[in-house]
């Protein structure tokens, strides 16, 4: 039986002047294995966030549904944490006060030194040692993410919802704690569904690859598998052909196949080289684009 | 910069001079006992009045310490009543948009009434004139407070309300971790603003009842023609007008926070 499905989810917004309905997506389906992590790419307003947010519970599927072991997600949950994009801290809370909301929200009958301790090892899992009393406003974009993870991991949740979680966040950082997150999953083996742009981070992190032809009314093309034994590293995936074939082949589809010829909107930022390929664009996660 | 601060020191103090030294020109060709006093005649009234500052002769004759202790003591008890209401109410229609919206129009058509205006209502109803005041107190702290704290709520950005949700945390924990905070700058705003029209409307309420309070003492002074008495009374309700703002200022930064 499958951990996470996404059963035929599809989702419709209301157009500008309120008449009519757009399909951001439809018919979306598949499902997730326990400990498995799968990534969807897509162009931006393809509704990928929208998709993570249903199955967070923050959004409602306009049809079908997301079941999670055997029970539809009705709404949020300690069951499925989210990493945002833009980190989601309170910022009237320390480093460690927004870890401890988490840890009491997960253990509310836990004594205080419990929580206490509970969330010192967070805070060193993520080598935030030294920062517990400073504010979100004081970090890096690379610090605060990690106060995301820890927070994320910190209730051990069955599923985790990645958000593009490194788009914010500086190109040589963004290793560093791709890394990490790879650690804590290795440890932990939470089930992850992930959203991102770049394809290189995907193919890095990903057990399978899920992608959506751009919207509106866009769909899941298709799953790859990424066939590359883990533990993996960058310089040894640089010269792997499985890792050079997947690339092309999700470039391509991104080049190609995914951008329908009226698709100008979006902007397409193909790099070569060894950097990072970004599609952007601004994501449509409330409305819809013209 | 300390220079610049120093700067600043001197052109206010130099300000102040030239203001005093104007006051001093426009009154000092009158002979005593005619005209405005001068800043001279007020600085000797006003260490009189300090030297004794909480003597009491009866219901006319009080010192101006009792006085302000008076009016400060009705401002407590009408703010703090009027804030506990404006942020219970505040939150619950900064929470609430549809609420919110149905409400606002009462909202916007009670906000210009003066304070003082109820005036007559609180007394034919309650019948105690000091209460009355006290009421007059709290109408004028109510508005500002309530239409800052509702927008402050409700425009809390929807990610931390969306991990309190995912957090499944209970409604008292996410109204003190997340609803409060977050809302604090604006909610915070609002009780400056309630606490100097408060400071305002004692003034004037105080001279409509009589009894007890700085408001009354000024109108009392003026009866006995006792100018210099009601320009110190007038500069020490303007300096602890500036100490409540000060106070509520300390606070307002200690709950600020940069996103």
């Amino acid at each position: 039986m499958a951990h996470l499905e996404i059963d035929h989810v599809s989702k419709a917004f209301p157009t500008p002047d309120g008449r009519g309905e757009v399909w951001v997506f439809r018919d979306v389906a598949f499902s997730i294995a326990r400990g498995e992590f799968v990534t969807m790419i897509g162009h931006s307003g393809c509704g990928k966030s929208t998709l993570l947010n249903i199955v967070a519970g923050l959004e409602r599927p306009s049809a079908g549904g997301v079941v999670l072991e055997g029970r539809e997600v009705a709404g949020p949950g300690m069951d499925r944490m989210v990493v945002f994009q833009n980190f989601s801290l309170m910022p009237w809370m320390t480093v460690a006060d927004n870890i401890r909301l988490a840890v009491r929200a997960a253990h509310p009958d836990w004594s205080r030194r419990q929580v206490a301790e509970d969330v010192a090892r967070y805070v060193a899992m993520v080598g935030l040692g030294g920062a517990e009393a400073k504010r979100p406003a004081a970090l890096s974009g690379g610090m605060r993410q990690r106060v995301g993870l820890a927070r994320a991991f910190s209730t051990q949740p069955k599923v985790l919802l990645l958000d593009e979680p490194f788009a914010q966040i500086d190109a040589l950082t963004r290793g560093v704690i791709q890394d990490e997150l790879v650690r804590m999953w290795m440890a932990g083996r939470n089930t992850v569904f992930m959203v991102t742009h770049d394809v290189d981070e995907a193919i890095l992190l990903s057990d399978r690859i899920a992608l959506m032809t751009p919207g509106p009314e866009a769909r899941l093309a298709e799953i790859l598998e990424v066939k590359i034994p883990r533990p993996r590293t960058r310089a040894e995936l640089i010269d792997d052909p499985e890792y050079l074939r997947l690339r092309t082949h999700i470039l391509k589809f991104l080049v190609d196949g995914g951008l329908r010829p009226t698709g100008d909107e979006h902007e397409l930022a193909v790099s070569t080289g060894r950097h990072p390929v970004l599609v952007r664009g601004t994501d449509t996660t409330g409305g819809t684009r013209p | 910069m300390p220079g610049e601060r120093r700067r600043v020191i001197v052109y206010s103090l130099l300000v102040g001079v030239i203001l005093l030294a104007a006051w001093q020109a426009l009154v000092g060709g009158a002979p005593a006992g005619k005209g405005l006093p001068g800043p001279l005649a007020v600085a000797r009234t006003a260490v009189e009045m300090l030297s004794h500052p909480f003597y009491d002769n009866g219901p006319n004759d009080k010192g101006i310490g009792l006085q302000l202790a008076a009016s400060l003591g009705r401002l407590a008890v009408g703010y703090v009543a009027a804030s506990v209401v404006a942020v219970v109410a505040g939150v619950v229609l900064g929470l609430s948009p549809f609420l919110y919206r149905a409400v606002n129009p009462y909202i916007q058509v009670l906000k210009p009434i003066s304070p003082l205006a109820w005036m007559p209502l609180f007394l034919y109803t309650i019948k105690d004139s000091s209460t009355a005041a006290v009421l007059v107190i709290f109408m004028s702290s109510l508005w500002p407070t309530l239409a800052n704290t509702a927008f402050g709520v409700a425009s809390i950005k929807r990610d931390y309300l969306n991990v309190a949700a995912i957090l499944q945390l209970s409604w008292p924990r996410r109204l003190v971790q997340v609803v409060l905070p977050a809302a604090a700058p604006a909610i915070v705003a609002g009780l400056r603003i309630s606490i100097g029209s408060a400071w305002v409307a004692i003034v004037a309420a105080e001279m409509l009842i009589g009894g007890t309070g700085v408001g009354y003492f000024v109108w009392n002074e003026w009866n006995n023609l006792a100018l210099t008495s009601v320009i110190f009374a007038i500069l020490a309700i303007g300096l602890i007008g500036v100490l409540l703002d000060a106070g509520l200022g300390r606070l307002s930064r200690r709950l600020a926070y940069s996103e």
